[in-house]
C-alpha cells in the first residue's frame, strides 16, 4: 500500500477533478455507491476550502488497512491563513463567507475518523478516514 | 547419513544456512509431500476433499511454502492463502483445518531437518533459528489469510439475507409499499435506505408507504436513518407516508428532535395504502398534498 | 454557455450535460434568471441527472436561484437527483429546503403545469 494520488489544488476546476480522481481510487475498495459518492462529495468540500481560503494547495488520497479492512484516507493541505477556531468553524450552522461551516461538520459525521490541524497562518491540514465495511 | 554439518562453517550466516535447509527441502519434496499428506489423512483433516484433491493442493501449498522460506516474500504467499481461501471455503473445509494442516507440514519439514542435521547440535540449532521464524510466520499468514477471506464471506452473505429480508413491492402504478420487519440496526437501515431510493427511481413511485409495525423499537442511530430515508426520498419527488408507529418509536423520533407533526404518519399500513391512494389520486384540489417537497 | 436551455412554452428546462465547476454553476444560475425575466417565464426545471455529486456549493446555488427565481415570479424545480447523491446529501445534512424537487423531467413538466395552472400567473 505504497501508493498514493496527490492532486494539486488552485482553480475551482482542480475541485472537480481531485473528487472526480478521488472516487476512481476509492472505487477499486468495496465501497457502496453511496459511500462513494460521499467520500466523492467529503473530497469537494475540502478541496473548495482550499480554493477559497488558502488560494492554493494540495488533496492526497491513500487507500490504507487496519485490522484486515480496507479503507480510504482522504488528506487536504495548504499553507494558507489558517482557521483560527476550528470548534467554531466545525459547528452545525455556522458559516463566515458561508463554504466552511456549510461542508465541513456534515463531512466530520460521516467519516468515520476526522482531524483538522491549523494554526493562524500556519495552514490547515484536513485529514479523514472512510473504512469499507 | 552422512551429517551435512561439515559442509557448512560453524561460523556460516543464517542466509547461507537458510538456503542449504531449502534445497534439503527441495530435493526430498517428493517423499516430504507424501510424507505430509499421509500425516493429513491420518489426522482426518480435509475430509471435504478428495485425495486428488488434496494431492493437488498440497503439491501447491508446499512449493510456495519453501519459496517463502527461501525468499521471505510474505506477499507472494498471502495472495496464495487468499486464493487457496476462496476455494476451499465454498467446500466447507474450516479454521482448525487449515490452520492443522499447514502446522503439520511445518512439523514433517522440521523432523526432515531434525534427522539431516541431527550429528551437529550447533549447526542443526543455527539451522532451527533460520528455520522456525519463516515458518511460524507462514502459519500466521495462512491462518490469518483464510480468516479473512471467511469473514469477507459471511459479510457477503448477511448482505444478501438482509436484501432478501426487506422486498420493496410495487403494488400499484407509482406506489410502493416497504414493510420493515424485526430488529433494524444501522447497516440494515443504510441498507434499506439505498435499496428505497433505488426502487423509487426505478419504479418511478410518487409514494411510499413505509410499514414499521413489525420493528419492535429503533435507538437514535436507526430513528435518524428512518428520517433520511424520508427526506432522501423527498428529493426524489417521493412522499413517504409512515405506519405503524409505535408510541416507543415515536417517542424516540421526538427525542432525536423530529417534529412529528411534520412527519406523514398513518396508524396502520391499510391506512396508508389508502392516503398514499388520495395523494397519487389528486387531480387540481389537493395541492397540499403536492408529491413534490413543498414543505421543508 | 455551457449548459443548454431550452424553452418550452412557459418553461425553461436546463439539462445539465457533465460535470460543472463552481464557475459553470454559477453562470447557469445567471443565465437562466435573465432568461426567466427575458421571456417571462413562469417555471424553471434544472435537470441534475448527470451530477454525481451534489455538495455545500451545489446545494446553496441552487437554493439562491430558486430563490431569485421566485423573485421574478416562477417557480423553480430540481429534477433528476441520483439516489447516491440523494443519501449522501441527508446523510451530510445539505437540504434544498424549500426547493422543490422532482424524479425527473416528465414529472418536473407536470408539476410546474399544475402549479402555474392553479395561480394563474405562475409563482405562489
Amino acid at each position: 500500500m505504497g501508493a498514493e494520488l496527490r492532486i494539486a489544488i488552485a482553480t475551482d476546476a482542480d475541485i472537480v477533478t481531485a473528487r472526480q480522481e478521488g472516487r476512481r481510487w476509492a472505487s477499486s475498495l468495496p465501497f457502496s455507491a453511496s459511500d462513494l459518492t460521499v467520500i466523492a462529495t467529503a473530497i469537494s468540500e475540502v478541496a473548495r476550502n482550499i480554493v477559497s481560503y488558502a488560494g492554493s494547495g494540495e488533496v492526497i488520497i491513500r487507500v490504507v488497512e487496519r485490522a484486515g479492512r480496507k479503507g480510504v484516507d482522504i488528506e487536504a493541505r495548504d499553507s494558507g491563513p489558517g482557521i483560527p477556531d476550528v470548534r467554531l468553524a466545525l459547528q452545525d450552522g455556522y458559516s463566515t463567507s458561508g463554504s466552511l461551516g456549510l461542508g465541513l461538520p456534515g463531512v466530520r459525521r460521516l467519516m468515520d475518523e476526522f482531524d483538522i490541524r491549523s494554526a493562524v497562518n500556519g495552514g490547515t491540514i484536513v485529514s479523514m478516514r472512510l473504512w469499507t465495511r | 547419513m552422512k551429517p551435512a554439518g561439515t559442509e557448512l562453517g560453524s561460523m556460516e550466516p543464517t542466509a547461507g544456512v537458510l538456503s542449504e535447509l531449502v534445497s534439503h527441502l527441495r530435493r526430498n519434496r517428493t517423499q516430504l509431500r507424501e510424507e505430509w499428506v499421509r500425516r493429513i489423512t491420518e489426522s482426518r483433516l480435509l475430509i471435504a476433499m478428495t485425495k486428488e484433491e488434496i494431492f493437488a493442493e498440497a503439491t501447491s501449498v508446499f512449493d510456495n511454502y519453501v519459496e517463502v522460506l527461501e525468499t521471505g516474500s510474505v506477499e507472494a504467499l498471502q495472495a496464495y492463502a487468499r486464493n487457496l481461501s476462496e476455494r476451499i471455503i465454498p467446500r466447507g473445509v474450516d479454521t482448525p483445518e487449515v490452520l492443522g494442516i499447514v502446522l503439520l507440514l511445518r512439523d514433517v519439514l522440521a523432523r526432515s531437518l531434525f534427522e539431516k542435521y541431527q550429528a551437529d547440535f550447533s549447526l542443526l540449532n543455527r539451522v532451527l533459528d533460520a528455520y522456525e521464524p519463516a515458518a511460524n510466520r507462514i502459519a500466521t499468514t495462512v491462518a490469518v489469510g483464510f480468516v479473512q477471506e471467511r469473514e469477507r464471506v459471511i459479510r457477503q452473505q448477511q448482505e444478501a439475507i438482509r436484501e432478501l429480508s426487506t422486498p420493496v413491492l410495487q403494488v400499484r402504478e407509482r406506489l410502493l409499499i416497504l414493510p420493515i420487519i424485526g430488529v433494524v440496526d444501522s447497516e440494515r437501515a443504510r441498507q434499506l435506505t439505498e435499496q428505497l431510493l433505488r426502487g423509487v427511481r426505478s419504479n418511478r413511485a410518487k409514494v411510499v408507504v413505509m410499514d414499521i409495525t413489525g420493528v419492535p423499537s429503533v435507538d437514535a442511530t436507526v430513528a435518524n436513518h428512518l428520517v433520511q430515508t424520508v427526506e432522501a426520498s423527498r428529493l426524489l419527488g417521493a412522499t413517504v407516508i409512515v405506519t405503524g408507529l409505535s408510541p416507543e418509536i415515536a417517542q424516540t423520533l421526538v427525542t432525536i428532535g423530529v417534529d412529528l407533526t411534520k412527519m406523514n404518519t398513518v396508524g396502520d399500513l391499510q391506512g396508508g395504502i389508502e392516503e398514499a391512494e388520495r395523494v397519487l389520486g389528486y387531480k387540481v384540489s389537493s395541492v397540499r398534498e403536492a408529491t413534490v417537497s413543498d414543505e421543508s | 454557455m455551457l449548459v443548454p436551455i431550452l424553452k418550452q412554452g412557459d418553461f425553461l428546462i436546463a439539462s445539465i450535460q457533465s460535470s460543472l465547476t463552481d464557475a459553470d454553476l454559477l453562470q447557469l444560475r445567471d443565465d437562466l434568471v435573465e432568461q426567466v425575466g427575458r421571456y417571462r417565464s413562469r417555471g424553471v426545471i434544472v435537470d441534475v441527472t448527470v451530477l454525481d455529486v451534489m455538495d455545500s456549493f451545489a446545494v446553496r446555488t441552487l437554493s439562491t436561484l430558486a430563490q431569485m427565481v421566485t423573485l421574478r415570479g416562477a417557480e423553480t424545480v430540481i429534477v433528476g437527483i441520483q439516489p447516491e447523491v440523494a443519501f449522501a446529501m441527508v446523510q451530510l445534512g445539505l437540504t434544498l429546503g424549500a426547493v422543490a424537487t422532482a424524479l425527473d423531467l416528465e414529472e418536473g413538466l407536470a408539476y410546474l403545469r399544475q402549479r402555474t395552472k392553479r395561480s394563474g400567473r405562475g409563482g405562489r
